[in-house]
């Protein structure tokens, strides 16, 4: 079987496991196991705007939690003006879904076209640094923030609510996220499909050949980073609701790690590469943490391991190097 | 004389005392190839930085039929109609040798912003790639990632993604290095038919190739132009051939 086969199954498989298994918790009455896999599909969709910026465009971003946390603070300050009845800038606030992610995800991308233009001028540890230190100031900002729980965070009393669904039931909830996730996949794969993917990645690549034939780097690579800021952000935003809290931990650097660790394990700029690596890091968690505190320890290992003999991550592995034609 | 397509007027640039191009003056007319020669060190890397807008002048200005290319970055150099290829082989390497082309071709449009239909569908692309190909003689190879290309492969490929953009003038970088006596005799006849279609400026080690091809020469040494003219002319200069020629002449 070719590798290009292989990874369509193992997609597949995949997308179908994401499914069956909370299924089978609802049908089997296991709203914790729902949750999770609710939380793994929101993990992924984060993960896949990642795997925009950092995955076919080389551009590795230690600050996309920032995005994440922009989200977040979006649906949880709509929902707290919901709440309370008031206004925010002049608009009421909403307990819909639909024009919280809309909100999300136009923020996101403001935020992430002005990060994006600072600090795609510079690539390597300088570009690593500046973002982290645009993550870090949304955090130290949100932190600093009394109006929206400062340190505290900010709950949110009724989960945001999605028309014809009921979305306080988990397995409601994991429909929604399952089905924002694969319509974010099918945007990744026609991106990398299209012209514009076809730029990216040869700017990765190759960024001097592809400004000696015509194609402007910059701009290229900003409207992939605002692209990918605006995914996460949507994610986000989900991720608020999923918790029904937000907290400046949202944008911790460390959850910035997070979302590069789930492409490195799933595999870096592979369609289902988010999908995998969101489960294997929800899954040892679930089962390490179980068992020991430093579950961190064992996926530090595991890591090492994929990084030392696996670059290509889970798909990699299985499906072997990327086609790209 | 024809029109000039591509004219250097007065380039100058320096790297703290060291004058890397000192008032360099080149004009590239229609039809032909135009060689540019010089010892190691002379400053051809960077008169071609300078061309290709890689590297800001100090002083001086390029002009592309007529108009002042001297500000605009590389993408934009290219897009005007500057078609270089590399010293060095400088592909995409994940992408087959037809990708190559096609990526290219896209270029050349300039439609890169287009995020819809996919790019291995888009049958003018793909056609127009195939026949570039065809004429480079890389027809059977199109489906060859371009890492996995042989050296002379991938000096065909650079002339082929050099071909796709149409360009007004090409900038051609060593196109023999490193290619064996046959694939040199094969490029040389291919550049003489090229001229036709755009003039070439080129840069080149390989002395046979260049007495062969070239209508016009300059001599570059230590950053200046010391002489520019027919073959005969270069072979005929006695300041070019203590400062160049004479070891490998003699």
């Amino acid at each position: 079987m070719d590798n290009l086969r292989k990874e369509w199954l193992l997609n597949a498989l995949l997308a179908g496991a994401l499914f069956a298994v909370p299924l089978w918790a609802w049908m089997a009455n296991e709203p914790f196991i729902i949750t999770l896999a609710t939380r793994i599909a929101i993990l992924a969709i984060a993960a896949v705007g990642l795997n925009i910026a950092l995955g076919l465009g080389g551009m590795v971003s230690f600050g996309h939690a920032l995005y994440l946390g922009v989200g977040g603070y979006v649906a949880g300050i709509a929902a707290y003006h919901a709440f309370n009845g008031t206004t925010v800038m002049g608009l009421p606030g909403t307990n819909q879904m639909l024009p919280i992610w809309g909100v999300a995800m136009v923020v996101s991308g403001l935020v992430a076209g002005i990060v994006g233009a600072l600090s795609l001028r510079t690539s390597g540890i300088f570009f690593i640094m500046i973002t982290l230190a645009f993550a870090q100031m949304g955090f130290f900002f949100t932190l600093s923030w009394p109006a929206y729980g400062g340190e505290d965070g900010l709950p949110i009393f009724m989960r945001n609510q999605f028309p014809g669904l009921n979305t306080a039931r988990p397995w409601e909830l994991f429909l929604v996220a399952y089905g924002v996730l694969l319509v974010t996949l099918a945007l990744f794969a026609m991106l990398r499909a299209a012209r514009f993917g076809a730029a990216l990645m040869a700017i990765r690549q190759n960024p001097d050949r592809a400004a000696a034939i015509g194609i402007s780097p910059f701009g290229i690579k900003l409207v992939a980073f605002v692209l990918s800021g605006m995914i996460t952000g949507l994610a986000g935003a989900m991720m608020a609701d999923l918790t029904r809290f937000v907290s400046p931990a949202m944008m911790a650097w460390t959850m910035s790690g997070e979302l590069i660790v789930i492409i490195i394990l799933g595999g870096v700029g592979r369609l289902f590469g988010p999908v995998a690596g969101a489960a294997i890091l929800v899954g040892f968690e679930v089962f390490f943490g179980g068992l020991t505190e430093h579950w961190k320890l064992w996926l530090g290992l595991v890591l090492l391991a994929v990084v030392l003999f696996a670059r290509g991550g889970l798909i990699g592995l299985i499906a072997g190097r990327a086609q790209n034609g | 004389m024809a029109d000039p397509v591509l004219d250097l007027r007065g380039l100058s640039k320096s790297f703290g005392a060291l004058k890397a191009t000192d008032d360099v003056s080149l004009t590239l007319y229609k039809g032909e190839i135009h060689a540019l020669i010089g010892p190691n060190g002379a400053g051809k890397s960077t008169l071609m930085g300078l061309i290709s807008g890689k590297t800001a002048p100090d002083a001086g200005q390029v002009m592309l039929n007529g108009a002042d290319i001297t500000t605009l970055s590389v993408a934009r150099r290219a897009r005007a109609g500057l078609g270089r290829s590399f010293q060095v082989s400088s592909l995409i390497p994940d992408y087959s040798a037809l990708r190559n082309v096609m990526l290219a071709l896209q270029a050349r449009q300039g439609h890169s912003y287009r995020f819809l239909r996919p790019v291995n569908h888009d049958a003018p692309l793909r056609d127009g790639a195939r026949a570039l190909l065809a004429r480079v003689g890389l027809a059977p190879r199109a489906s060859v990632e371009a890492a996995m290309l042989s050296h002379g492969e991938r000096r065909l490929l650079e002339i082929a993604v050099a071909l796709a953009l149409a360009p007004k003038c090409f900038l051609l970088d060593e196109p023999m290095a490193g290619l064996g006596a046959e694939g040199t005799a094969r490029l040389v006849t291919f550049l003489r038919a090229l001229k036709q279609e755009a003039p070439i400026l080129l840069i080149e080690h390989d002395m046979d190739a260049v007495f062969q091809l070239a209508d016009r020469i300059s001599v570059l040494v230590y950053g200046r132009i010391i002489a520019t003219g027919s073959a005969a002319e270069i072979r005929a200069n006695p300041q070019v051939r203590a400062v160049y020629l004479g070891e490998e002449t003699a």
